[in-house]
């Protein structure tokens, strides 16, 4: 099978998640090539053609000229399977191209089983295998869900390509993320509040909590858009990626988001009401309980330890 | 202006879940419904663009599915959509992106709506590609993930949340399509003045078969849970014990309470 990988770049550096696609392409044993918009200064370690469009020309984020760009390429390579990662940029791109080539998009892709593919259901409380109808397909591939045992190596052969595709959006610029506050990424013990915990207040007893196990408190996405806790406290991948000795994770369901940006934790504890909830499943320990009651009882056991 | 906005009716993701029948999807039986919570932020923005613009504004709600999606249909009729069409599909869950792409699209074409807004992806399926393919579709300029919007003269500025707390600046201009992501706004809850209004609004419903005119490219096989890996261990009972049993095994396995 021929595939052709989408790798991203932004902001001047090539995306980690370009070796990801070169770790699906070889678990499945397919051939490979690889399509860039970015620049000849930051080449990806790859052993293989590289369709390279300039960044500096095109843009990091131009939708409509960068569908016409990897389909000029798709039309040369005739690949089968066109990869991208289920990211901002890849959930963006994948539905023009699919739509163009006429092919099943599937996304979201978790493994291959026997050649089909699995996306997950309901915050990933299910699984699917998708079967396509289609010869040519794209899939888009979670974030983590595949990665290199070993370092990348190799140097591409570069294939510059050039279009005259007039773009449809106008990019102005990033804007980086609320800078000061806390970096949870040195933290050792990160107590980290879900929706679970029901109201504002609540933080409060999760900040407690935090204290007595001398850590930082955390929240996941949910509570951060509901202002019940500042953004530069946000665990996953729109938040901050953490790997502490230790995460409590209260009133979380597991969103697959969320768990991207915890999952590297050496000890998880989940405190939750949901036996069956997604947290259960990169849980080390799993307490069956209602937080607000737990909580504040653990908190007061560690204080006087 | 001539606003729509795409929504889906979804179970609460809190359900327990069971594998229907053919084991191809969720059963359906004895599941609370919601609007899709990406969707909640697109109704509000839309609305929010409505009084904007003010009287001289109309904006439509369209919901694929069977009779029940009415009821959140009438949600987002009291949070300020002036109408509501029901596509009415009782095997909407058995329909790919693609294929429900095609029927917004086919429901669009002609109406010349000057702004789309749909969520950026369902709870359920979670495929993310629905709203970008409508675009498409229809040959308009399409912005997802959007967390921040604004609209003025004929153009709109929106900010797409990119990973790692980083968001790009982009703007383009009308007519035109936008994916919404949780955070976007504030979604309103309708009072009882707008919910006793929103029984009065149309709720039209129109015929699969006038609009669904392409054939599916993917369909679900089989739908299971996930295995249980890891082994990680599960503890059930009194608040006291449980406490006393955790901080045990934090003292074995971890070096936090060194």
């Amino acid at each position: 099978m021929k595939t052709l990988l989408v790798a991203e770049y932004r902001d001047g550096k090539l995306l980690g998640s370009t070796y990801e696609l070169v770790a699906f392409a070889q678990k499945i044993g397919a051939e490979s090539s690889m399509f860039l918009v970015g620049s000849e200064t930051v080449l990806p370690q790859y052993d293989g053609t590289l369709y390279l469009a300039d960044s500096s020309k095109y843009g990091e984020f131009n939708p409509a000229v960068h569908k016409q760009l990897l389909l000029d390429v798709i039309a040369r390579e005739q690949p089968e399977m066109v990869v991208f990662s289920h990211s901002s940029y890849g959930w963006d791109l994948a539905p023009r191209i699919s739509l163009a080539l006429n092919a099943a998009h599937i996304s979201e892709v978790v493994e291959f089983v026997d050649g089909v593919p699995v996306a997950p259901v309901c915050n990933a409380k299910l699984r699917r295998e998708v079967k396509a109808n289609t010869v040519q397909t794209v899939v888009s591939l979670q974030a983590g869900a595949f990665g290199l045992s070993s370092d990348p190596v190799g140097s591409p052969r570069v294939e510059r390509v050039e279009t005259d595709t007039a773009p449809q959006i106008e990019f102005e610029g990033y804007e980086e993320a609320e800078a000061g506050g806390v970096d949870l990424s040195k933290a050792e013990v990160i107590v980290s509040a879900g929706r679970g915990i029901g109201k504002p207040e609540n933080i409060a007893m999760i900040e407690a909590l935090a204290k007595s196990l001398g850590g930082e408190y955390a929240a996941s996405r949910p509570v951060v858009d509901s202002e019940w806790a500042e953004h530069n406290r946000q665990v996953g991948t729109t938040g901050q990626t953490v790997s502490p000795k230790l995460y409590v994770a209260c009133g979380i369901s597991g969103a697959i988001q969320h768990l991207a940006g915890m999952k590297k934790s050496e000890f998880v504890v989940a405190i939750n009401t949901d036996k069956d909830a997604p947290i259960g499943e990169v849980a080390d320990v799993l307490l069956v309980a209602d937080l607000k009651q737990l909580v504040p009882v653990l908190t007061e056991k560690l204080q006087i330890l | 202006m001539k606003i729509l906005v795409c929504i889906k009716q979804v179970p609460d993701m809190e359900s327990k879940f069971k594998v229907n029948a053919d084991g191809r999807w969720y059963d359906a039986a004895d599941l609370a419904w919601r609007m899709n919570e990406y969707d909640e932020y697109a109704v509000e923005q839309a609305v929010q663009l409505k009084e904007q613009v003010g009287a001289d504004s109309d904006l439509t709600v369209l919901c694929i599915g069977p009779e029940r999606v009415k009821e959140t249909m009438k949600k987002a009729l009291a949070m300020g959509a002036d109408r509501g069409v029901n596509v009415a599909d009782d095997n909407s869950h058995q329909k790919d992106p693609f294929e429900i792409a095609s029927i917004i699209a086919e429901f669009a074409k002609e109406q010349g709506f000057d702004l789309i807004f749909t969520g950026m992806q369902s709870q359920d399926r979670g495929s993310a590609q629905v709203g970008v393919l409508v675009a498409e579709l229809l040959g308009l300029p399409s912005i997802s993930t959007i967390v921040d919007f604004s609209y003025a003269d004929g153009r709109i500025s929106a900010k797409r949340e990119l990973e790692g707390g980083v968001k790009a600046r982009v703007s383009c201009a009308t007519p035109a399509l936008v994916t919404c992501q949780l955070g976007l706004n504030t979604p309103r809850y309708p009072t009882l003045p707008n919910i006793m209004k929103a029984k009065k609004k149309e709720l039209l419903s129109v015929e699969l078969a006038e609009l669904l005119k392409v054939e599916g490219k993917q369909e679900t096989s089989k739908i299971y849970f996930p295995e249980k890996k890891g082994g990680g261990l599960v503890l059930e009972g009194d608040a006291s014990d449980l406490a006393d049993q955790l901080i045990q095994i934090l003292k074995e396995k971890t070096a936090v309470l060194a």
